[in-house]
């Protein structure tokens, strides 16, 4: 298993590659001019200068290999400063220094990092995300187990019907309606998701938790209907199963037999699929963040795209792709670990 | 044939002997495979309204400019912001009749002619997009399951693609090619070009593994070696032999990529990088509305359902297809 693992790690470094090398020539073919936004006044010896100054003189090869070792060596070197410096997590650890005033990935917008806004950014894009995907599963999971044990009865058929809409309504629709009704009509919660509110106390968790309802709902909405299709099929795959009438003739629970043996063994496959649709949740969030105005790496993404801004676009859009693949490799490995017929070596 | 059609031969005589071989009932006509399909379809009653309804939101929105012959883009500033007729059913003095039966927007323009032309253009995405990713998917699928010398090489293309960020990659494609298509089509035509071909580069992969699998057991069969064996080339076993043997999974797969393209065409448009702004689709008519929701609901709620209902049928009649088409589940 582990040497699986370190083989999946090593063969994921080329398809990185492979992805940023995409990303990059996506953006080198791109007709966008940075420079666009300058006064017309400036004259062109010195928008050629500024140009060069960005980076922009070079040809691509030497582009994309500065941008690799920014992003590969010189970032993570200030990752680990920081941890061993000023977090809580590592900083028994002695002091280092690694990073000594390279240039770092640079954003056209702000003239600052790009990481540095990412890390801003991120916070707000994982706890809407990450509880929502949480949410889902927590709802998803009893629906499945319950519609497929009572199989073609009301409730499953209710089940499947419901899952089949929230499949079918697309975020960017559920999103205004419950807007609509819960904002605007009821008034019981705020529209837009203010990311500068901090909890102290009581009734400021009681404001975050409120205007955290909707984004998390849509984005669940989605999660539940996917995971519960499947955690259903699962079950119906094992219920019939000999093992299951064996468990039920040496006298069982009904309770211990579904939620123990069957459950059990369903969880396989629904546990590969859980990390597996983990990166496309994190692309849905940008949908719902640009609908309640979350000011997460989605929308971070949206408002780099229409300034031109190509680091960090790329540098984004790269983070995704790190997303998937380390996902993919999470379900690889989980499989294996769970189901012991599957042997990879 | 023809010693069974002769009554007095000696065979017939024996035949009368043994009673046991006789056919007691008289021949049922032979069943086709389609026919089938087609008794278990009908089954899945999910399945048959979906179909429907795909069928008349199709031919509404291609028979539709004709049955309401309201221009979409007409301005009729005096007319505007018009509520849909069913408000007058609590309020007697709404801005509301049957001449604007889904009303109109802060600029006066039709809004059923406005979904019809947007319904036009969101389909259209839809149907295309899905082709051209079921034609790249086959293709890869039936080449790579077929010549083992391609198989390596194409699949982990796949694999390489598949782990590609789909959304992101899209909003930045459009973004950046809109400009030079733009101005070699027309800001119309190009942005039609760009996204159909963009969804249908970005959604080939599954129609690829599922083909690929699908080959790879086929090629096995005795059927293939059979016409191996009496010299079929290549190219005719493909297309005579395998592709309809592989027509059902194909199909399936086609009715997920016709709602993924309908949803990313309208999750493009609502991002705000897809069609010009006086250009409706329904994902358009959509994000124009969001702004003001709290006044006029019907003009998010009309586009948002017509987009989820075609969605919805979509996937209803995928799963009815599947069923009908997987011949283990058939006749159950």
């Amino acid at each position: 298993m582990l040497t699986f693992t370190f083989r999946r790690l090593i063969l994921s470094i080329p398809t990185l590659l492979f992805i940023s090398l995409v990303i990059f020539g996506l953006l080198q073919l791109a007709p966008g001019d940075p420079m666009a936004q300058v006064p017309l006044t400036v004259p062109p010896e010195v928008k050629q200068k500024m140009r060069e100054a960005l980076g922009l003189g070079a040809p691509w090869y030497v582009q994309y290999y500065k941008w690799l070792i920014q992003f590969f060596w010189i970032e993570p070197k200030i990752l680990i400063d920081y941890l061993t410096n000023s977090s809580m997590l590592l900083g028994w650890l002695p002091d280092t220094s690694f990073y000594n005033g390279e240039l770092r990935v640079i954003s056209w917008q702000t003239r600052s990092p790009v990481m540095d806004i990412v890390i801003q950014r991120m916070p707000q894009t994982l706890w809407v995300v990450g509880l929502s995907y949480i949410v889902g599963i927590v709802i998803a999971i009893p629906i499945g187990i319950y519609s497929a044990y009572r199989h073609y009865s009301v409730f499953d058929q209710a089940g499947t019907f419901i899952t089949m809409v929230g499949f079918s309504i697309p975020p960017f629709f559920t999103g205004p309606l419950l807007i609509v009704i819960f904002s605007v009509y009821l008034g019981w919660l705020p529209s837009i998701y203010d990311t500068t509110h901090v909890v102290t106390d009581w009734a400021s968790f009681k404001v975050q938790f409120y205007q955290m309802i909707m984004p998390v709902m849509v984005l669940a909405l989605q999660t539940t209907a996917q995971i519960s299709r499947y955690m259903r099929g699962a079950m119906l795959d094992n219920l019939n199963q000999d093992y299951v009438r064996t468990a039920r003739a040496k006298g069982l629970r009904e309770g211990v037999v579904v939620m123990v043996h069957v459950l059990r063994n369903s969880m396989i496959p629904v546990v590969t699929v859980i990390a597996l649709g983990m990166p496309a949740i994190f692309g849905g969030a940008i949908i719902t963040e640009n609908v309640f105005k979350v000011n997460g790496i989605g929308q971070l993404l949206l408002t780099a795209l229409f300034a031109n801004d190509l680091p960090m676009v790329m540098t984004l859009t790269f983070i995704f792709a790190i997303l998937i693949v380390l996902f993919n490799l999470i379900a690889d490995v989980l499989y294996g670990l769970l189901d012991p017929r599957i042997r990879y070596d | 044939m023809t010693e069974q059609a002769v009554p007095a031969s000696p065979i017939e005589a024996d035949i009368e002997i043994f009673g046991a071989l006789t056919d007691k009932e008289p021949q049922k006509p032979p069943r086709s495979q389609w026919k089938d399909v087609w008794d278990q379809f009908r089954k899945h009653k999910g399945a048959v309204f979906g179909g429907g309804f795909l069928m008349f939101i199709t031919l509404g929105v291609i028979l539709g400019p004709w049955l309401w012959d309201v221009d979409p883009k007409a301005l009729d500033i005096r007319n505007k912001d018009w509520r849909p007729v069913y408000t007058l059913l609590w309020n007697a003095d709404a801005k509301a009749g049957w001449i604007h039966p889904f009303g109109t927007d802060q600029l006066g323009r039709d809004i059923l002619a406005q979904m019809i032309a947007g319904g036009r253009v969101s389909m259209a995405v839809g149907w295309l997009a899905m082709g051209l990713a079921l034609l790249i998917g086959t293709a890869i699928g039936v080449l790579s399951g077929y010549f083992k010398r391609l198989d390596f090489l194409m699949m982990r293309f796949t694999d390489l693609v598949l782990s590609l960020p789909i959304l992101p990659l899209t909003l930045l494609a459009v973004t950046l090619f809109r400009q030079p298509l733009n101005s070699r089509f027309g800001p119309e035509g190009g942005m039609f070009i760009l996204i159909v071909g963009i969804i249908g580069l970005t959604s080939w992969m599954q129609t690829a593994r599922i083909v690929r699998g699908d080959i790879l057991a086929l090629k096995e069969r005795e059927f293939i070696l059979a016409a191996r064996s009496i010299g079929t080339t290549s190219g005719k076993i493909i297309r005579r032999h395998l592709l309809p043997n592989v027509i059902s999974p194909i199909m399936v797969s086609a009715t997920l990529g016709l709602a993924t393209a309908i949803i990313t065409e309208s999750a493009l448009s609502f991002l705000g990088v897809g069609f010009p702004s006086d250009f409706p689709t329904w994902g358009k008519l959509l994000a124009d509305a969001v702004q003001r929701m709290q006044d006029f609901p019907e003009r998010v709620l009309l586009p948002g359902i017509a987009i989820s209902l075609t969605v919805l049928s979509v996937n209803y009649l995928g799963d009815g297809l599947r069923d009908a088409l997987d011949p283990r589940i058939r006749g159950r």
